[in-house]
């Protein structure tokens, strides 16, 4: 997989959590992940085509993302329920459109279809393609997220 | 900037019309529908009488590109403000709204003064 899709991603996710739940995140070091357990609680995916096929996702725990639907909403969210899952469509979108964005930049199209999200304990992510998949923690003071990245070339 | 006009908010996601309409509340705007989606959105634009159309791009059964297309087709709101509130950002797609004939376009993420400078200079 070309490397240099990943850095768009890792800025994107920044910027959208920073900007849209005011919370100031640190990336960590990316890494190759083997196994499809997602990292946390509540996952965003979204598939992306252009001049290579994929998937990103995006997987909060459960307190991270309470506390990020918190601030973008101004009030306190306490369970894991319908309006999280729909905010986590949507910061995966807003991810998805940032990094496009910058990859347009360096002459790389990219075309999203519409997020899907999954919830629970210990669920699985399939990404649409096989190739290898490349995990960014963020970390917050109010528990951590993780991106990852699988692109077929 | 008059907030006593009739705003419809048009997003498949409700966490960004609920987000959307938090800050139109805190700049004053008391008159606000929403929509999820572009086919509801024309309805509701029959029935009612809206002043400023707020809309995502990227939704299902009818694009905001499509619903932006429809609405300057319509003489009732053929001159009414439009704003693209959308993840898509790129070239392309704000040449194809420009061209389609959108007020002003904001790309998500946003703050909440960015949504007051483009509703500034959109609304009379």
């Amino acid at each position: 997989m070309d490397v240099r899709l990943i850095n768009p991603f890792i800025n994107a996710t920044a910027n959208v959590i920073e900007t849209m739940a005011f919370m100031k995140i640190k990336a960590g070091r990316p890494y190759l992940k083997k196994d499809s357990v997602a990292k946390g609680d509540v996952t965003g995916v979204i598939g992306l085509t252009g001049v290579a096929n994929g998937t990103i996702s995006v997987t909060f725990q459960e307190r991270c993302i309470l506390k990020i639907v918190s601030n973008m909403f101004d009030e306190e969210m306490k369970v894991l329920n319908e309006e999280i899952a729909d905010a986590v469509g949507e910061l995966t979108n807003m991810i998805s459109g940032q990094a496009r964005k910058e990859l347009e930049e360096t002459g790389k199209i990219f075309h999203a279809a519409i997020p899907s999200v999954i919830t629970g304990k210990n669920h699985t992510i399939s990404h649409f393609t096989s190739g290898p998949k490349i995990a960014i923690p963020f970390y917050t003071d109010d528990g951590n997220f993780t991106i990852e990245v699988c692109f077929d070339k | 900037m008059d907030t006593s006009i009739k705003v419809l908010i048009v997003d498949d996601f409700a966490t960004m019309r609920r987000i959307l309409k938090n800050i139109l509340k805190q700049l004053g705007f008391k008159n606000i529908l929403e929509a999820d989606d572009g086919t509801t959105a024309l309805e509701v634009l029959e029935k009612q009488d809206i002043d400023l159309i707020i809309s995502d791009w990227n939704m299902p059964k009818m694009t905001g590109l499509d619903l932006l297309k429809r609405v300057r087709a319509d003489k009732k709101y053929s001159k009414h403000p439009f704003l693209m509130v959308t993840a898509e950002a790129q070239k392309q797609n704000v040449i194809e709204a420009v061209q389609a004939g959108v007020s002003n376009y904001v790309v998500k993420p946003f703050t909440a003064e960015a949504i007051s400078e483009k509703l500034k200079k959109i609304i009379k």
